[in-house]
């Protein structure tokens, strides 16, 4: 594994203001073009076309078997689509990178049940998931330099956490492990968080400190929610996709797709 | 980048520490070697001999609980590393014999006895001590490295790697018990003379032995704190919990999986040295599964995560089976069934569990 600073095309930005890597000249973090999935003859996706801009918090949502799992599952790697395109930044293909080398290009996914490190502090769960060189020797006699220290202060005060740095992971509430993988993923320094039902399982008032989370992300990182809670999507949507039957069926602002008869048709108003 | 020692344990941990090397190094050799043996406070050379045996033991537990109790990873074939390195030195301690055996030749006497008229080539500078401690190091690490490749490379977890590290020392053994092997067959080596040109069953010689083995087991200890209280040992201890978790993370499981149980069984082996020229013999049963199923019940004993527990587990299981072998020698495995029973159901976390519990209510 080659120190996280270097990636094949970073002489190729010219000059641009680009991640590590990522080229986002074009102010677009993802492209999903035309892609298409099946599955033993059912069509997952067809001809799915998307596109995330930099900072941007987007909502997808969309009745079950709508596709959206299989998308998520397309854009890590996880799954490789019959056809299309699919991009991170200007110049990452997806379709050829490994699960493990999306990661590491920076797409960081939350899946739904949280998995964190239950026998370890909040903290050293943080410290563990940090952006570092992850080869046995330097991990051997790694120590904490003061600027990762406050990275990892730094997000635990976004995840609001602070107060239980110390605590033993396992012991946290449901919501708070939420929390800490989201934070897991943060220390990865993601260029795009993918957050599959982020809120399932939630109180309501740890519904609503995580939405003011994501809207607080939004802008240092680009955000992929998928949810099915109506009341949270309202909260945090700007832009919202509607998926049905593997395709958009609809996209722009929230007020705009609930008042779409498409959507009202299969999904909102039935 | 130096280890953080006093980060190792609490003032109470060293004082322990302190007063434990205040034994071994200044009262045990005070009372044995200057004391003369008339007088009652005489350590006798059973204790030394018995005392340093079991600090070989302990040596093992703390190995053991680092790959299985910190990362996971029940190996049932540590007693297969202890054994090479004790016969690496075994081969060592047969070529100190010299002309002094049954038969005053050259070879070791069960060559003789073979009618072999050399050497075979596995005893190439098996005279040179060096030699001996190379492969007390390298033997034991190499066939941990490659058996541990590809049985991590191949994700082989949990009842799967226990089952085949038991099958592993079961190979060995049989391979060792052949004559043709070249290692003595079923009598393994015993009879040893010298040491570094040291009779061997001096008591001069035997508290040279017992303090250097109290060295390495102290050693082995911060050396295991040093470990489990880095980033990496923090990193084993997630593999142990959540490895996918881990592997997301960015970490190459595999390599530090690896790690471990290469240096685990270095330290086995290195203990296996320390022992053999104590005991005085080294054969195939060292290799025995049941062995390497003890060397687990000591750590579960004592108590899994704390490498202190390892190593007073491998003491009361090993003072309770010395114990019963002399006086009902026939209930001793009945014993041992009954003590990891009971210890399972009443002591999950091993005794050192079960003390720093009462001590938190």
């Amino acid at each position: 594994m080659s120190s996280p600073e270097v990636t094949a095309n970073q002489g190729a930005t010219f000059g641009h203001v680009a991640g590590e890597g990522l080229d986002a000249t074009h102010g677009v973090v993802l492209y999903l073009e035309d892609i298409s999935v099946s599955f033993d003859g059912f069509q997952a996706l067809s001809k799915l076309s998307l596109q995330i801009d930099i900072g941007e918090l987007r909502c997808v949502i969309g009745p079950n078997g709508a596709g959206k799992t299989t998308m998520m599952d397309v854009i890590t790697g996880k799954t490789r689509p019959d056809s299309g395109s699919a991009y991170f930044g200007q110049t990452i293909d997806l379709t050829r990178l490994s699960e493990a080398e999306i990661a590491h290009a920076g797409i960081g996914r939350k899946f739904q049940k949280p998995t964190i490190f239950e026998q370890h502090s909040v903290f050293e769960n943080l410290e563990l998931s940090m952006r570092a060189d992850k080869r046995v020797r330097k991990t051997l006699f790694s120590v904490l330099s003061s600027s990762e220290k406050d990275s990892i202060a730094e997000t635990l005060k976004q995840i609001r956490l602070n107060d239980s740095a110390d605590r033993v992971a396992g012991l946290l509430s449901h919501g708070q492990k939420q929390w800490l993988e989201i934070g897991m993923l943060l220390m990865q320094q993601p260029k795009l968080l993918l957050l599959d039902e982020p809120v399932a399982g939630m109180s309501d008032e740890e519904t609503e400190r995580t939405g003011e989370l994501f809207v607080s992300l939004a802008g240092r990182h680009s955000l992929v929610v998928v949810e099915h809670d109506m009341a949270f999507i309202e909260k945090i949507a700007r832009k919202v996709t509607v998926l049905h039957e593997g395709g958009v069926l609809a996209e722009g602002p929230m007020a705009q797709v609930q008042n779409d008869p498409k959507v009202i048709e299969v999904y909102l108003g039935r | 980048m130096s280890p953080h020692f006093s980060r190792f344990y609490g003032p109470k941990g060293w004082a322990v520490l302190g007063f434990l090397s205040l034994v071994v190094f200044i009262l045990f050799p005070v009372f044995s070697l200057l004391v003369p043996q008339d007088n009652p406070f005489h350590i006798s050379q059973y204790w030394v001999t018995l005392l340093g045996k079991f600090m070989c033991y302990a040596i093992v537990a703390i190995a053991m609980d680092l790959i299985w109790g910190y990362t996971g990873i029940l190996s049932l074939g540590h007693g297969l590393f202890f054994a090479l390195g004790g016969y690496a030195m075994g081969m060592y301690l047969m070529r100190q014999i010299g002309r002094e055996g049954q038969y005053q030749a050259d070879l070791p006497d069960f060559m003789v006895f073979l009618d072999w008229k050399e050497l075979p080539w596995q005893w190439w500078n098996s005279d040179q001590f060096w030699w001996a401690m190379l492969l007390v190091v390298l033997v034991p690490g190499l066939l941990a490295l490659v058996f541990g490749f590809f049985a991590f490379r191949s994700r082989v977890k949990g009842v799967y790697f226990s089952i085949i590290t038991q099958a592993l020392t079961f190979a060995a053994m049989l391979l060792f018990f052949r004559n043709a092997t070249g290692f003595g067959g079923n009598n393994g080596f015993t009879d040893f003379k010298y040491i570094l040109g040291l009779p061997i069953t001096t008591p001069g010689t035997r508290m040279i032995l017992f303090t250097f083995t109290a060295a390495v087991l102290i050693g082995t200890l911060l050396l295991g704190r040093w470990i489990v209280t880095s980033k990496f040992g923090r990193v084993l201890t997630a593999i142990r919990d959540a490895e996918t978790r881990v592997a997301f993370c960015g970490y190459n499981t595999v390599h530090y999986k690896l790690a471990i149980f290469t240096l685990s069984a270095v330290i086995c082996g290195i203990a296996g040295a320390l022992y053999v020229p104590q005991v005085g013999i080294i054969n195939p049963s060292e290799m025995s599964p049941a062995n390497s199923i003890e060397i687990a019940i000591w750590v579960a004993v004592g108590g899994r995560g704390t490498l202190a527990g390892a190593i007073v587990g491998a003491g009361a299981v090993s003072g309770a089976k010395s114990f019963f072998t002399q006086a009902f020698p026939e209930y001793w495995l009945y014993a041992l069934g009954l003590i990891f029973i009971l210890v399972t159901l009443f002591l999950p976390q091993g005794i050192l569990g079960f003390f720093s519990r009462s001590k938190t209510r």
